[in-house]
Formats: structure tokens, C-alpha cells, sequence
């Protein structure tokens, strides 16, 4: 039991040194974002120290946003190229974003119980935003149902292209049904918006370095982890195969 | 030689309308499902006459969406069991041609069922559910949403617990056709003027069109290979 050199496990690559520094650097952007939000910014005249949530509660949705397009993206070109790859990376992608969105609806519902007086209501852009979760949440139990390996990459291929449009379906959902409560900070908000405040120079000074941390650095980064014990999964899976085999 | 596009079509669909004909196991079943599912709505909704016309059309929509379900699982389990998927596969056709027929029937049996509820539920719930309007939008959602169902149902029956997934496959993804469906049929009920509904019409046909270009190209990759 002691083959050491056969286990594939043991002589899987090491972790590449752009990775590494790419965790490092997410670590170090993740704090200096916190700093940011929860000290830099100015406090809310009417919401007080809650409105710093939405440092994070915007930009997890974009993060869920670039997890999610890596998703499309992977099963796109898996489809085309048929590389096992790009099917890893749809897969980190929805793990990652699914994530992402949990945090995001979290968060909301924390900043509305003080503001809207409810951790949660039936507004359209929260409703497609906890759609969107379970879509994707369709999407794991749906690709533990199907045994084929090959079956399951293309099958989960198209369902994580056709998965998207919950989330733009999210994004846009205020501009199509204007009835909602959820302001918009950048543009003019809806009419009944509750709880909304102005993007005054410091909260874009607070809110855009943290957008593009999520936006970019976060998502990639744990996307590239999450692909690595992909590839792990795939080798004790393989392991496995052979001892029961042999 | 391929068998042309539009003959493949009309095979298909002809041989799951003469396979319904004949059993009338799908259909039946179908809109018996869906006549429950409105009776239940109207129990547990206790539904006066004001809440009736502001609820009246999710109902309907939920009650069809529910019972193509039924429909859109039992049509493709029956292609895929008795292997005559595998056998269209065989066959010179075009994978769009499959879909498309498969899509065909899967709408003209829900369409059926839409048919029978908008009747019964005009009678039962006093509304008015026969303007020629809720009926153009009820064929567009219908035809929506079998559109996707079509393509999903496909893919679940591979799966291995099928009669549960198709349902969580297909409830979020036919969110967008569930939203636009009951604000055109709620304002085209309660008499609102055109100006008011129209733009969830414009949606729900502009939705209708997006996922079925879709799903044209996609469901080529759906199929077994």
C-alpha cells in the first residue's frame, strides 16, 4: 500500500506560483476593500453604519455575475472544443457563483431588516435573485443525477448556458417591472425605491475598489482552487476505479 | 440523402398525434391534472370574487405549466425507453427536425389542455378568459414554454431520478414566460386598456423567440449520441 509513485494524488502538480500569488493578492484586496467599507467611507446620515453592507452586497452579485459568465462561457466552449477543461470550469463557475449569490442574497436580507423593517419581501428583483440561486442550485443536483461522464459534461453544458438567463433575467428585472423597492445606486431608481442613498464621491471611492476586487480577482481565484480539487476529484475517482478493478 | 426538413417534421409529429389518438392516455391526463390543480388553487386560495380576478391568472399559468410537466415527461420517457430516439438518430434527420417535432406535439397537447381550461374556468370563476387576446397569449406561452420543456425534459430523462428533476429543471428556467404570461392574462382580464398589457405580450413573444433560437442550437448536444 505504500506505492507512492503510482498515486495520483501524491504526484499531482503543486500549487503554480501565479495562483499562489493570486490568493495572496485577493486576501490582501478582500481586507484593504474591508478597510475601505468600514472605515474610509463615510457613515450614512439616514442609515447609519448598515449601509456599509452594500460594499459587499453589490459586488457579490457582480462576482456571482463573472462565476456565472465563466459558466456559459465553459459550456460554450466545451460544446465547440469538447475539452474536459472548460467543462471543470463551468462547474467551478457555478459552485463559486452559487456562493457568491448566497452571500449577495444574505446580505440584502440583513440590510433590509433595519431598513425595510423585513429580512425579506416579494419584490421582483429579489424573487428572480433567489430564482437565480435555485436555478443553479438545479444545476449541482441535476449533474449528480446523470452517470455518463460524457453525457453529463454536454447535458450540464446547455444547462448552464440556458441557467444565465435567470441571471440577467435579474439584472434587468427592475428596468422591465418597474413596481419595486430595491433601489438602484447607479442611474435614477425606481420610483418606490425604500432605502436609498446617494453615490457620493466617498462611497464610490469605497464601492469601486471592491467591485473590481469581486468583479475580477475574487471569483478567478477561488474558481482556479475550485478546479484544482476538480481535478483531484477526478483522480481518486480514478484511483478508485483501479483498486476496485484490479 | 437527408430526409428534408419539413416531411421529418410532419413524421414525427403525426406519429405522436396517432400514438395520443390511440391511447389518449396523455392529453386526458393532462387536463385532469390541471382541472384538479385549479379546484385545489381554489380551496386553498378561498377564493372570493375580487381575489378570483387578481389571482385567477396564476392559476391558470401555474395549473398549465404544472400539467405539461406530466405532458413534456411521459412524451420524452416514451422516446427515450422504447430506444426510438436512438432510432431518429439513426435516421437521415436533421437534429433540429427532431426537436421540432417533438416540440410541436408537446405544444399541441398542452394547447389542448389550455383549451379546455380556458372554458371551464370563464364558467366556473365568472371572468373573461375567451378574449381573442388571452387566447393569442396563452398559444405564445404555451408554445414558450414547451419550447424549453421540450429541450429539458430531453435532458432529464437522462438522469437518473427523471420525474424529479424535470420539475426543478424546468420551474426557474420558465420563470421569465410565468412573469410576462400572468400580467398579459391579469390585465387583458380585468379590462385594462391595451396600452397597459401590451408590453407584457411584446415580452412574452420576444422571450418566446429568444429561447427557441436557443434551444435550436442547442439541443443537438441534448441528444444521446
Amino acid at each position: 500500500m505504500t506505492q507512492r509513485g503510482a498515486d495520483p494524488l501524491m504526484t499531482a502538480s503543486p500549487q503554480p506560483r501565479l495562483l499562489r500569488a493570486l490568493t495572496i493578492l485577493t486576501a490582501l484586496g478582500f481586507a484593504g476593500t474591508l478597510v475601505l467599507g468600514l472605515f474610509v467611507a463615510g457613515t450614512d446620515i439616514q442609515q447609519g453604519q448598515v449601509q456599509r453592507i452594500f460594499y459587499i452586497h453589490m459586488p457579490s452579485f457582480f462576482g456571482a455575475f463573472t462565476a456565472f459568465g465563466a459558466t456559459v462561457l465553459g459550456g460554450l466552449i466545451y460544446l465547440w472544443r469538447g475539452s474536459e477543461a472548460w467543462d471543470r470550469i463551468a462547474l467551478a463557475g457555478v459552485e463559486v457563483g452559487l456562493a457568491f449569490a448566497l452571500i449577495n442574497l444574505l446580505t440584502g436580507a440583513i440590510w433590509a431588516r433595519p431598513i425595510w423593517n423585513t429580512w425579506w419581501t416579494w419584490d421582483p428583483r429579489l424573487t428572480s435573485a433567489a430564482v437565480m440561486c435555485l436555478t443553479y442550485a438545479a444545476y449541482l443536483m441535476l449533474r449528480a443525477g446523470i452517470e455518463n461522464r460524457q453525457r453529463r459534461r454536454s447535458l450540464m453544458s446547455v444547462y448552464g448556458i440556458l441557467a444565465f438567463v435567470s441571471v440577467l433575467l435579474t439584472l434587468f428585472i427592475i428596468r422591465i417591472v418597474p413596481d419595486t423597492i430595491h433601489p438602484v445606486i447607479i442611474g435614477a431608481s425606481p420610483q418606490n425605491a425604500q432605502g436609498t442613498f446617494e453615490a457620493t464621491s466617498g462611497v464610490v471611492l469605497a464601492l469601486m475598489p471592491s467591485l473590481i476586487l469581486w468583479l475580477t480577482l475574487m471569483p478567478i481565484t477561488l474558481m482556479w482552487h475550485r478546479y484544482r480539487l476538480a481535478l483531484r476529484q477526478e483522480a481518486v475517482d480514478a484511483l478508485k476505479l483501479k483498486l476496485l478493478g484490479g | 440523402m437527408k430526409t428534408p426538413f419539413i416531411s421529418a417534421v410532419r413524421a414525427i409529429v403525426s406519429k405522436d398525434l396517432r400514438a395520443e389518438w390511440r391511447s389518449r392516455e396523455l392529453v386526458s391526463a393532462m387536463a385532469l391534472f390541471a382541472l384538479l390543480s385549479v379546484l385545489v388553487f381554489s380551496f386553498a386560495l378561498e377564493l372570493d370574487k375580487r381575489a378570483r380576478e387578481e389571482a385567477i391568472s396564476g392559476v391558470l399559468w401555474v395549473s398549465l405549466i404544472f400539467a405539461s410537466l406530466l405532458g413534456f415527461n411521459r412524451s420524452l420517457s416514451l422516446e427515450h425507453d422504447q430506444g426510438s430516439l436512438d432510432a431518429l438518430l439513426l435516421a437521415p434527420v436533421s437534429r433540429a427536425a427532431i426537436y421540432v417535432g417533438k416540440l410541436l406535439g408537446n405544444f399541441l397537447f398542452t394547447l389542448l389542455v389550455a383549451l379546455v381550461l380556458l372554458p371551464l374556468m370563464t364558467a366556473l370563476y365568472g371572468v373573461h378568459l375567451l378574449d381573442s387576446w388571452a387566447l393569442l397569449t396563452t398559444v405564445v406561452g404555451v408554445f414558450g414554454f414547451s419550447a424549453i420543456g421540450t429541450l429539458l425534459a430531453t435532458l432529464a430523462v437522462q438522469t437518473r431520478s427523471r420525474e424529479a428533476l424535470l420539475p426543478i429543471a424546468l420551474l426557474p428556467v420558465c420563470l421569465p414566460f410565468l412573469l410576462t404570461a400572468v400580467r398579459a392574462t391579469k390585465g387583458i382580464v380585468s379590462g385594462a386598456p391595451q396600452s397597459e398589457w401590451q408590453v407584457w405580450l411584446q415580452l412574452l413573444a420576444a422571450i418566446t423567440v429568444i429561447y427557441l433560437i436557443l434551444c435550436l442550437l442547442l439541443y443537438r448536444f441534448v441528444l444521446e449520441e
